[in-house]
This record gives C-alpha cells, sequence and structure tokens, in this order.
C-alpha cells in the first residue's frame, strides 16, 4: 500500500516536472519567437498566429507528458498560459452567446412593443378615422386647439379629474400596502402555533386579487351601487363611524386623522394588494441572523432600539423592492377609474387617438413617480451580501 | 415534578425577581392573546369574502331577497350552480381555457428562462440597455400597446418578408387567433413577461459560478452547459414561473378580450367578465324585453360564477403553496 503510494507519488512528481520543463520551453520558445518577430516588422497579429502554434505544440507536449501520471496532473494544463488571442476569443463567443440567448426578448420587445408603441405615439399625434381599407392619420399636432392632448387637458375635465384622483389614491395606497405588509411580515415572522396556515391564508390574494375577480364587482353597475346604497345607510351605527367623528372634533390634526382613517377604510383592499409584499418582507427578516438581536439584547437595547439599528438598516433593500412593486402594481391595475375612461373611450367611443394621448401622459407620470422614488429611497441602501 | 411543586418554585423565583417573573409572564400571554385576536381578524378579513360568495351561491333565489338571512342559506339550493354552469358552457370552456393557460405558461417559461440566464451570465455589449427594456415592458401600462397591437395583428408582416413571399400587399389577418399571442408569449412580450425574466436572472445569479467553470474545463460546450448543468437545478423556479403564468393568464382579461374575441373563443376569464350581461341576455330571452334581472340574483349567479373559475386555482395553490412563495423570497433577496 505505502510503497504504492510512494511509486504513484513519484510517477505524478516525474510528470509534473516533465510538464513544468515543457511550459518552461513554450515559454522561452515563445520569448525567442517574440524577439526575432520583434525584430523584423512584421505585423502583430502574425507574431501572435506563430506564437499560438509554438504554445499549442508545447501543450501538446504536456499534455504527452501529463497522461503518463493521474488526472490530477493534467489540470495543471489549463493554468499554463493560453494564448492571449484564445481570451478575445472567448469574449467575443460569450457575448455572442449571450446575444442569441437574449434574442427572443429582443425580438419580442422591437415587435411587439417598440413598434405599438411608437404606432401609439402616431396616433396620439394625430386624428385618426376609419375608413373602408383600415384606418387614415392626419397630423393634428402636440399642442394646437383641436389635437388629442390639448383636448383631454383643456377641453374634457373627466381625465384630469381621473388623473387626480388616481394619484391621491396613490398616496393613500402606497405608504398603506407598505407599512401594512411590514407589519403583517414582522408578526408572520414570529413563532406561533399555525403559522403555516396563517401565511397561506396571506399569500391568497396572489391568486384572490389578480385579472378578472380584481375588477369584477367594479364592472358591475348594479352591485357597486347597492354597496354604496349599504355604506350610507351603516354610517351612523357603528363603533369606527363615532370614533372617526370623535377624532375628527379635534382642531389639530385634523387632516392627519383624515388620512389614517381613509386608509383603515381600505384596510380590506390594502391587504388584497399587499400579498406579494409581504413574502418579500419576510424573506428579507428572515436572512437577518438572530445571533444580531441576542447580541443587542444582551447589550441592553429595546425591541424598539433594535429595530432602528438592525432590523431597518437590513431591511432598506426590500423596501425599495416593494416600492417598485408597489407602483408598477398599482399603476397597471385595470380596475381603476382611468382605465376604465380608457377602455370606455377605445371600446365604446372609438376615440383612438385620445386613447393614445391619454395612455401617454399616464405613462410618462408614472415613469416619473417611479424614477423619483427609487432615487430618493435608493439612497443608503445597504446589501447584506 | 407535581401542578402544586411548580405553581411553588414560579412563585419563589418571582419573589426573589422581585415580581418580574410576573410581570414578565403576563405581558407575554397578553401580547399572545393581542396577537391572535389580530391574527384571526385580519385572516377573517381575506376570507370573508370568499365564504360570503360560497354561502349566497348556496340560496334559492328566495333567499336572496329575505332580509332575515345574511349568511347561511334556508332553503339549500345548488340552482345557481347549474345556471352558471350553462352559462359558462360547461367543460369544453374550461378545457380551453386550461390548454391556452398552461401553453402560453410554458412558452413564457421556456423564453423567459432563456432571456433570463442571457443576462444573468452573460457580458455583453448594450446589456444594462436592453434589461432596463426589460423593466420597462413592465412599466408600459397594456391598455397603450393594446390598440396598436390589435390592429397590427390584422395586417401582420416582418419588415415586409410576408408580403414579399404571398406577394398580396396586404399582410396575414391574425385577428381572432391564438397564433399572435402564442408569437408574443414565445418572445418574451406577453402578459409580465418582465417579471418572469427578472425571476429567472435572480435565481441564476444566485447559482454559484464555479458549476459553468467546471463543466467548461470538462469540455462542455456553452449549450450544453446551460441544458445539463444549469437547468436541472433551474427547476424549482421554473415552475413557480410556470404557475404564475398559469394563474394569471387564466384570470386575465385585458390581453384575452383583445387576442381571442368572446363569440369564438369561450374562455373563462371572459366569460367571468360578461357573466352578468349573459345571465340578463338570457333572462331577457326567456322572459320577455321588459324582464328586469334583480340585482341579488344577478350578484348570486356572479358569486357563483367567480367560484367555480377559482376552484382549479385554489387547487393549484393548496398543491403548489411553496412554489409560489419561495420564488419570490429568493428573487426578492439582493433586489
Amino acid at each position: 500500500m505505502e510503497s504504492e503510494k510512494t511509486v504513484l507519488d513519484n510517477v505524478s512528481e516525474a510528470a509534473e516536472t516533465i510538464t513544468d520543463a515543457a511550459v518552461a520551453e513554450a515559454e522561452e520558445v515563445k520569448e525567442e519567437a517574440m524577439d526575432v518577430l520583434s525584430e523584423t516588422t512584421d505585423a502583430e497579429a502574425e507574431a501572435e498566429e506563430v506564437i499560438e502554434e509554438i504554445a499549442e505544440e508545447a501543450d501538446a507536449e504536456a499534455e504527452e507528458a501529463a497522461s503518463a501520471a493521474a488526472a490530477v496532473v493534467t489540470s495543471r494544463k489549463t493554468s499554463s498560459q493560453g494564448p492571449r488571442k484564445k481570451h478575445k476569443n472567448l469574449a467575443r463567443g460569450n457575448a455572442i452567446a449571450g446575444f442569441l440567448f437574449v434574442l427572443p426578448f429582443i425580438i419580442g420587445f422591437l415587435l411587439f412593443l417598440v413598434y405599438p408603441l411608437g404606432m401609439s405615439v402616431r396616433m396620439s399625434l394625430s386624428k385618426v378615422s376609419a375608413t373602408s381599407n383600415g384606418l387614415s392619420f392626419s397630423s393634428v399636432g402636440f399642442w394646437e386647439p383641436g389635437s388629442n392632448f390639448y383636448k383631454i387637458f383643456r377641453e374634457e375635465k373627466d381625465f384630469i379629474e381621473a388623473f387626480v384622483n388616481e394619484l391621491k389614491r396613490m398616496l393613500l395606497f402606497v405608504p398603506g400596502i407598505l407599512v401594512f405588509s411590514f407589519f403583517m411580515a414582522t408578526l408572520l415572522n414570529q413563532e406561533f402555533k399555525g403559522r403555516a396556515a396563517v401565511r397561506a391564508i396571506y399569500f391568497l390574494p396572489v391568486i384572490l386579487a389578480s385579472g378578472v375577480f380584481l375588477g369584477l364587482d367594479a364592472n358591475n353597475p348594479l352591485i357597486s351601487n347597492v354597496k354604496e346604497a349599504m355604506r350610507a345607510e351603516n354610517s351612523f351605527s357603528n363603533i369606527t363611524n363615532t370614533l372617526e367623528k370623535i377624532l375628527l372634533t379635534g382642531e389639530t390634526g385634523n387632516k392627519f386623522f383624515q388620512y389614517v382613517i381613509d386608509i383603515v377604510g381600505q384596510v380590506y383592499d390594502i391587504a388584497m394588494a399587499s400579498g406579494i409584499q409581504i413574502i418579500v418582507f419576510l424573506s428579507g427578516l428572515q436572512t437577518i441572523p438572530p445571533s444580531m438581536y441576542e447580541a443587542a439584547k444582551m447589550e441592553g437595547c429595546t425591541g424598539w432600539e433594535s429595530f432602528w439599528k438592525i432590523t431597518w438598516p437590513l431591511i432598506k433593500a426590500m423596501v425599495l423592492v416593494n416600492i417598485v412593486y408597489t407602483l408598477i402594481d398599482f399603476f397597471t391595475r385595470t380596475d381603476s377609474t382611468l382605465m376604465k375612461l380608457i377602455s370606455d373611450t377605445l371600446l365604446i367611443r372609438f376615440e383612438y387617438g385620445k386613447v393614445a394621448a391619454m395612455s401617454w401622459s399616464y405613462f410618462v407620470i408614472i415613469a416619473a413617480v417611479l424614477g423619483v422614488s427609487a432615487l430618493i429611497f435608493s439612497r443608503g441602501v445597504y446589501y447584506n451580501d | 415534578m407535581t401542578r402544586a411543586e411548580r405553581r411553588k418554585a414560579f412563585w419563589d423565583r418571582n419573589r426573589k425577581s422581585g415580581g418580574y417573573l410576573l410581570r414578565k409572564k403576563t405581558k407575554g400571554v397578553l401580547f399572545r392573546i393581542g396577537r391572535g385576536i389580530l391574527l384571526f381578524g385580519l385572516c377573517f378579513l381575506i376570507l370573508q369574502p370568499l365564504i360570503q360568495k360560497l354561502c349566497v351561491s348556496f340560496m334559492t333565489e328566495m333567499d336572496l331577497y329575505d332580509t332575515t338571512i345574511v349568511s347561511v342559506p334556508r332553503h339549500f339550493s345548488t340552482q345557481a350552480y347549474t345556471i352558471t354552469w350553462r352559462l359558462y358552457k360547461g367543460i369544453p370552456t374550461f378545457v380551453r381555457s386550461l390548454v391556452l393557460s398552461a401553453g402560453v405558461a410554458l412558452l413564457q417559461m421556456l423564453s423567459c428562462t432563456l432571456v433570463g440566464y442571457g443576462f444573468a451570465r452573460y457580458k455583453f455589449p448594450l446589456k444594462k440597455v436592453l434589461f432596463a427594456c426589460v423593466i420597462l415592458t413592465l412599466i408600459v401600462p397594456p391598455t397603450t400597446i393594446i390598440t396598436p397591437l390589435f390592429l397590427y395583428f390584422g395586417d401582420f408582416d416582418i419588415l415586409g418578408i410576408i408580403k414579399w413571399i404571398t406577394g398580396s400587399s396586404k399582410g396575414l389577418n391574425l385577428q381572432g387567433k391564438a397564433l399572435p399571442y402564442l408569437m408574443m408569449c414565445a418572445t418574451c412580450a406577453g402578459y409580465k413577461a418582465g417579471l418572469y425574466i427578472y425571476m429567472m436572472r435572480q435565481h441564476f445569479r444566485n447559482e454559484p459560478k464555479e458549476l459553468e467553470e467546471a463543466a467548461y474545463v470538462d469540455g462542455c460546450g456553452r449549450l450544453r452547459t446551460f441544458f445539463q448543468i444549469l437547468l436541472p437545478g433551474a427547476r424549482p423556479m421554473m415552475v413557480s414561473c410556470f404557475l404564475f403564468a398559469f394563474v394569471w393568464q387564466w384570470t386575465d382579461q385585458i390581453y384575452t378580450r383583445i387576442f381571442f374575441p368572446t363569440n369564438t373563443w369561450d374562455l373563462v376569464s371572459t366569460k367571468l367578465y360578461n357573466i352578468v350581461n349573459l345571465f340578463d341576455g338570457e333572462n331577457k330571452a326567456r322572459f320577455g324585453m321588459g324582464y328586469v334581472t334583480q340585482t341579488a340574483y344577478s350578484n348570486q349567479i356572479q358569486a357563483t360564477g367567480s367560484l367555480i373559475a377559482l376552484v382549479p386555482l385554489l387547487v393549484i395553490y393548496v398543491v403548489a403553496q411553496k412554489s409560489f412563495v419561495e420564488s419570490i423570497s429568493q428573487s426578492g433577496i439582493k433586489g
């Protein structure tokens, strides 16, 4: 056994030395070639080609030597210097391969997003009328009387009203969703009986509040009317309303209380919209090692302090992700009044130009809001890698 | 140790700590009770509409108008289910929806996996710009592009190639066919495709680089490395993508309404979207134009319709809840 091992060691040692020698030889040859070639006025590329050939020969030699020993030794071969050109080829090959992997997206992006977007810009800037062979466009400009943008911003009040309402709702909803989902995540992160079941219920809105289910009640005029009536009827008979009245009679902080009460009134909608955000926060909380809290507790940190000193800094990245996600989710919802206005204009009044103008104004505002909030909240984000 | 002994030991310890132990214990119990109430209330908040729908769906029409009945039906009946099932046109609609959703989800999953891998592992020029484009696809509201898309598919052509082949001056009319939407899904332009690309990219970024390096050293090509080394590891994430795409396609009515016209394609989502109108129309056809469908009645039909549409999704959710949750928590990490 022992002797066998030593023999093997010897063999591999020998092979190693042979390889080293081969590599050194190759190096020498390469240097010589370099010297010779640098004297002549030949182009660099040619020199490299020659070097590559020589190096390949050397590699082959090394391979031969190495094949005598075990596979352990062959791995050294890869660490012997490959020619520079090979690196270049590798990089180029990688770039091409990367492009090929991403190609489906590029095609889809150009065909099914850029093209429609371009067409929608054109529509928003022209008067679209349906003729026997398709649509005809006649340019009306951006901001002359009679142009689509002028119409929706100056002549018709519906759009601006729906727009402002939407932004107001955003100010109400987005902070509400963030606070609620963070609160829920901290609750669900604690240990208690039946946690799995509660979690499952909380993530249910991911399914329940999607697509057609979301807009179902809003789309049914009869039902929504009944709901309003019921709300009005009930408004004097419950404890929250009494509480609301008491809070709102005070002079100071009226607006703040109104804001909080509005949020509380929407708690069902908020809970339905925060399934994914809870998961993101929860996963963020779970990456924080418990030992940090233990150490803080030993040092006499209160829960409040350890929240601001440990949890908050580490969860900030998640807050950013959630803000972006919530904003996108909020703006692309289909059950808002603005979306309804847009689809009514499209499907009932067939005013393509106006629809395009509305969607573009909406899109620009969304992008602006997203950009600003991402900028504000991305400062001081710490990644816990 | 008996109960009495334990109690005695507790009071002893309490006295020694100067009342601290008792206070701490009480605080803990109160906190747990408060938390329990809160969690129960919030769970109820989410489940209540479902429960209410379930109760309403089993009522007879008479029960609906009876104000003394709040949730539990007095006369149990499955009549609403028969009506709704008829309005859905039964099994063919569900099978069609199932096949369509599965096909769309499969295409989206495959294309987004490829693209996600490309973004995660390769360096190529304009990569950052392209990834910004991925995010852009998420932000664009579907209403912005849906009209142009619809018109585009009425006269479909790619750089004049199809016109050149067929020799006519008009492109292909693909309106009302499944092909356009399937093409969009295969090229990562489907509903929420940007999100799936993002999820797959996060997954591949978290895989160790040594995996591929080892494969390359052993002489594996790029394609083979992807299919044999990385894809098996990506299976859970792919399943999640598939499930999300399936669920969102099942309930989607924005793209579906545009690409699959209701008169030729009976799909669950579009049927459900129109179910109140369908019910009203049926009643008018049967009882004459003067008939007014009661709100409570159409409400019941709508509730039953959503429940029926939800059943497959709930089954999927119960079976695969882990994939839904884990994929998101994985992709949330490292933003």
